[in-house]
């Protein structure tokens, strides 16, 4: 199966779309989840009708599931296991002054 | 079974009757695709579609009650009167058909709809004014979604072109009853109510001409045909719309959740 078709399904079938909200200005869009769209149009249509419906959001991002590079499972201990045992990159070996309250 | 209500003659009470009715029936039929539309997305979108129509009906219907006095509420107002007594357009109690007919109806209810609200915003009675603020954006919305669609289905296949052109063949000529004036709409026009909906032709048909263009199909002449929905007068669909719709309200007479 090429890496095509697997991002669109079974043929005949729309295209799969991630979905991202923006709950209110000046926070991130979060992603909140997927559907089927025949065009990028379609999609941000959809996705205010399915994710939008109880005020959730003043923004939608939607982009092709296809479109998103992710890394391999199977790294996952190669690139992530390291930074368990790097606790001195939190910042939390600084003494804040009193006045300096929730860093 | 619960008696039915019997509504006065006040021409404003029927005048925002109509518009309220319109908006009810209209979605009872777009609440028959729960389950059932091509693709659960559009399942949803439809849904969505039926309860900003119902919002819409809720409210004026609320208001047309205490206009009338009669100590009646929106439940007795949308489920207890005889057909009769409903006084929505006819196009809009017509059986859903397939997905090409819904599609076309909502495109042409969703435009004329949205021309109303605007108009409605200056209306003399303030809460029928700020229903149509709200309910524009609500109408704006539905027109995009369904003129898309619309222009989706005719570009698609043989097969979804010709299923909207013979919801044409058989939508386009109620069309007509939309525009249509009477001693309703000229009491709304005096009392700044509301417009005459025969005001509102040129402006739909100009909506209208851009969306057809869009999808490459023809619009039809205004239809000569006259329904009669809005003098109570309906279709043959309308007496088992109502069995349906008044069932539960019938069965349990006051009856909330």
């Amino acid at each position: 199966m090429s890496h095509e078709n697997e991002a669109e399904g079974t043929p005949g079938e729309w295209p799969l779309w991630e979905v991202f909200v923006r709950s209110k200005a000046g926070l991130d869009h979060k992603h909140c989840g997927s559907l089927h769209a025949a065009d990028a149009r379609m999609a941000v249509q959809m996705a205010r009708e399915v994710y939008t419906r109880r005020q959730e959001g003043t923004s939608v991002w939607v982009v092709r599931s296809d479109q998103i590079v992710a890394s391999d499972p199977g790294d996952k201990a190669m690139y992530f296991d390291p930074m368990e045992d790097k606790v001195y990159r939190h910042p939390t070996f600084y003494r804040l002054p009193d006045a300096v309250d929730h860093m | 079974m619960s008696a039915s209500i019997t509504l006065g003659d006040e021409p404003a009470l029927h005048y925002l009757l109509r518009i309220a009715d319109t908006c009810l029936i209209l979605a009872q039929r777009t609440a028959e695709w729960s389950g059932r539309a091509p693709v659960l997305e559009e399942d949803i979108a439809l849904s969505n579609l039926g309860l900003d129509l119902i919002g819409q009906a809720r409210a004026l219907l609320s208001h047309a009650a205490k206009l009338e006095g009669a100590g009646h509420d929106e439940d007795q107002l949308a489920f207890l009167r005889d057909e009769r007594d409903y006084r929505n357009v006819t196009l809009v109690e017509l059986p859903r058909g397939d997905f090409a007919c819904t599609v076309l109806r909502n495109t042409i209810m969703s435009s004329f709809l949205k021309l109303l609200w605007s108009a409605l915003r200056n209306s003399s009675d303030a809460e029928v004014a700020a229903i149509a603020a709200k309910a524009l954006k609500e109408a704006a919305y539905h027109q995009r979604h369904a003129a898309d669609w619309l222009v989706r289905l005719v570009d698609s296949t043989d097969e979804s072109r010709r299923r909207v052109e013979a919801a044409l063949q058989q939508l386009w000529r109620y069309t007509g009853e939309l525009f249509d004036a009477d001693a309703i709409d000229d009491a709304a026009h005096a009392a700044g109510l509301g417009p005459r909906w025969s005001e509102l032709q040129g402006a739909w048909q100009a909506e209208m001409q851009t969306i057809f263009d869009e999808a490459t199909l023809k619009l039809p002449p205004p239809a000569t045909y006259r329904s009669t929905g809005k003098r109570g007068v309906h279709s043959e669909h309308m007496g088992y719309l109502l069995a349906e719709m008044q069932q539960l309200q019938r069965a349990f007479p006051g009856g909330v959740w």
